[in-house]
């Protein structure tokens, strides 16, 4: 791949938990006309510092730019990008389904099993299933689960780690021992 | 035990200082201690606890009443860009607040910093779409280096001091603070205490040696180097070392319209003005040079043309404060991060003296040629009409590069600053980055304030002078002694020129049928003169720069003059046109 060609990139930013720093970030999308794939925020290791992690397709050169501009926002600790290959990345999904699809013999819990998902609740009409992982792996999950008809599915932004021992957390962490 | 002592003398200090006070009382104080002497705004009704509390500080804050939110935010501009210090700016919710936005854009896209302080609809009735509610932080964030919205007065002096913190170091920028109408009124402890680090901000950063020392390895050996120099120089307080580096290296200096002036232009060294109506050497030599020195610049569209032809042949070394600058539009071989103060005097140490005779010989006959195809036509023109560079040449033999040139946007601001004589720094004042028309009038009155010893100039045309026209009011009502030179050529002149040459002459919608701008300017009881001539120009420009009070010099210019040379849209630097 060039740097002028579209692939995933997972962008991954350390923050002070501010009103309105979510919109402060996507602005910086929006201005390029980049469109986010899923974005995700929460707090990371560090007591108070949030971290967002977002899911685009691009080149790597607009994907710098954009890096460098999310890291100039006053609370940004470090923003950083990543290709799928440095990241261990998993999504969750949901899927809710009739109950009734139980009772017809045991092709759900077959493919539950097999897909290595489970069960997170079973209601008397409806019962709902979690997997985690790729979204390929999601998204097989949902095909399998259709010709029982799927009343609702939801599925997560990307999360995802560095696969370095630290990541830019030990850039964060220079940054708060100083101060 | 001695350490001991002195904390509880600090805390005790700390409770004499605090004042059970109110926060709009607050803000103004908070801005005495800021040590900020003029304010530009316009009152409304959920900024008025400030104005209020603002009618006790008279004398020790001269607020400036504009005639319109965006008049203050412009002046403000210019204040900040003659001082270097905040513009401090105040408006009201909702359209005070949103007629903003257009300076804050400025600010933003040409680093000035300024504190723009709005007020808001009482926070019980924020998201109601009570009168005059707008989401302003929503609004301005694309737009500001920072922004917030205080709903408590416990917060009033932390946020101001972080505003004023961010707006003016490292590369500075506009911050807006919105505060709700019941914290202005809600009385709290107030003490101040002035902000100098934010964990997460990191306003200069480190300066890698190494990448010193590169840049030096390479000007040493440099045959025909080429230096850039933009508004970082102005903003980093590094004229001096910035001449230093200049001289020592006997390397030719091109500037971008907001470096002008940060190397007084008769320089020996001053190659002049970069981008697509600069001139012709710097753009044609852009392309043959073999070193190229960014210093504070960020190689916009219109310094850089197409930038596949743009200095392909050339090692960048690129000095800049914002990283996000780095290899933006072009790609920097070494790229030198921090305040281009430090960088430069430590490049200073490491660079040999040298001189660059036959290179510099290069753009002295690409002067020439400039000057006997364009220049020369333009400063003395033979047709009958009178022509704006022959404005501008008049005024520099009569201010000898003094005076401080407002410009706004269009002809007249790229013959400003292509003609302007500067002798001094922080003199060019002009809206780069947006092109904002109505930039200049306010942005002239703001910079009057900020320099009240210097001669100030605001050179505007016929149409950006109607878009801020009611600041004539402003400066009527502060006795402001501002120089208003208007370039009346009944166009969109630069509109107009881009459709003769890019359009088949379609003048769409570019002439314009104006008022009698002298019986305007009389009902502002500011003193006029119309001049058609030329054997009346210079006596006119005499009296306008001569007459002890605000004065407008209205000058009637050819229709359809056009500014050369260009670099056309599109075009690579090297293909300049000087016709």
């Amino acid at each position: 791949m060039t740097r002028m060609e579209k692939e995933e990139f997972t962008i991954t930013a350390y923050t002070e938990n501010h009103v309105g720093l979510l919109h402060r970030i996507t602005i910086i999308f929006t201005k390029r006309k980049v469109n986010i794939e899923s974005i995700t925020a929460s707090e990371s290791e560090k007591e108070g510092i949030h971290r967002f992690t977002i899911a685009v397709t691009e080149t790597e050169e607009a994907v710098e730019k954009i890096v460098k501009q999310i890291e100039k926002q006053i609370e940004v600790l470090k923003a950083d990008y990543y290709k799928n290959k440095e990241v261990v990345q998993q999504e969750v999904a949901l899927y809710k389904i009739p109950s009734k699809s139980l009772t017809n013999g045991i092709e759900v819990e077959r493919i539950v099993r097999q897909h290595n998902a489970r069960f997170l609740t079973i209601e008397k009409d409806f019962l709902v299933i979690e997997k985690a992982g790729f979204r390929r792996e999601t998204k097989a999950l949902f095909d399998d689960l259709i010709p029982f008809g799927i009343n609702e599915f939801v599925r997560s932004g990307r999360i995802a780690v560095s696969r370095e021992e630290h990541g830019i957390g030990e850039y964060v962490q220079q940054i708060l021992s100083k101060n | 035990m001695k350490i001991m002592e002195s904390q509880i003398v600090t805390e005790q200090n700390k409770k004499i200082n605090t004042q059970f006070i109110n926060g709009a009382e607050a803000v103004v104080k908070i801005l005495i201690e800021e040590q900020v002497e003029v304010a530009f705004g316009y009152p409304g009704g959920a900024i008025m606890p400030i104005y209020d509390a603002l009618y006790d500080e008279q004398d020790r804050i001269q607020h400036v009443l504009a005639r319109h939110e965006q008049g203050a935010i412009h002046a403000a501009q210019g204040f900040a860009r003659v001082t270097t210090k905040p513009g401090v700016c105040l408006a009201t919710s909702g359209p005070g607040a949103t007629n903003l936005i257009t300076g804050l854009a400025d600010a933003q896209i040409d680093s000035t910093p300024l504190v723009c302080i709005t007020g808001q609809v009482p926070s019980s009735l924020l998201g109601s779409d009570a009168f005059q509610e707008t989401d302003v932080i929503g609004i301005s964030m694309p737009v500001t280096k920072w922004n917030y919205q205080v709903t408590d007065a416990n917060e009033i002096p932390e946020v101001l001091a972080k505003a004023f913190y961010i707006a003016s170091s490292g590369r500075p920028g506009p911050v807006l603070i919105d505060i709700t109408k019941d914290a202005q009124f809600q009385k709290f402890d107030y003490s101040y205490t002035c902000f100098k680090k934010i964990r997460s901000y990191v306003p200069k950063p480190e300066i890698d040696p190494s990448s010193i020392e590169e840049a030096a390895s390479e000007i040493n050996n440099a045959k025909r180097p080429l230096i850039l120099f933009g508004q970082g120089v102005i903003l980093a307080n590094a004229e001096k070392e910035f001449k230093n580096l200049v001289e020592k290296t006997g390397i030719p200096s091109a500037w971008t319209i907001l470096g002008l002036s940060a190397l007084e232009t008769d320089h020996p060294l001053n190659v002049g003005m970069l981008g697509m109506h600069g001139n012709y050497g710097p753009n044609l030599l852009t392309n043959e040079c073999d070193v190229l020195i960014a210093i504070g610049m960020r190689f916009d569209d219109r310094v850089t043309g197409n930038l596949s032809k743009y200095a392909k042949q050339a090692k960048v070394i690129h000095l800049e404060i914002d990283p996000a600058e780095i290899n933006k539009n072009v790609k920097a071989d070494i790229p030198v991060l921090g305040d281009a103060k430090e960088t430069i005097t430590h490049l200073l140490k490491l660079v040999k003296p040298n001189s660059h005779e036959n290179w510099l010989q290069r753009f002295i006959d690409c002067a020439k040629i400039e000057r006997e195809k364009v220049i020369d036509k333009e400063l003395n023109p033979d047709s009958e009409t009178l022509s704006m560079g022959e404005v501008i040449n008049i005024i520099n033999k009569h201010t000898q590069g003094n005076a401080i040139i407002v410009s706004d946007v269009g002809q007249h601001q790229m013959v400003a600053c292509r003609y302007s004589k500067f002798s001094k720094t922080k003199s060019n004042i002009t809206s780069g980055g947006l092109g904002t028309m109505g930039f200049g009038l306010p942005a002239a009155l703001g910079a009057k304030l900020g320099a009240p010893d210097r001669t100030v100039i605001a050179v505007i045309g016929d149409g950006g002078f109607q878009m801020t026209i009611q600041e004539l009011a402003t400066i009527y009502q502060t006795k402001a002694k501002v120089k208003i030179l208007l370039l009346n050529n009944e166009f969109l002149g630069m509109v107009r020129q881009w459709q003769q040459l890019f359009f088949e002459k379609r003048y769409s919608s570019t002439e314009m049928i104006n008022p009698d701008f002298q019986t305007i300017v009389k009902g502002y009881y500011i003193p006029t003169k119309k001049v058609t001539e030329r054997d009346k120009l210079e006596k006119a420009i005499e009296e306008f720069l001569n007459f002890d009070g605000a004065y407008f010099l209205e000058v009637m210019v050819g229709k359809e003059n056009n500014v050369f040379p260009m670099v056309p849209s599109g075009a690579g630097v090297s293909e300049i046109r000087l016709e």
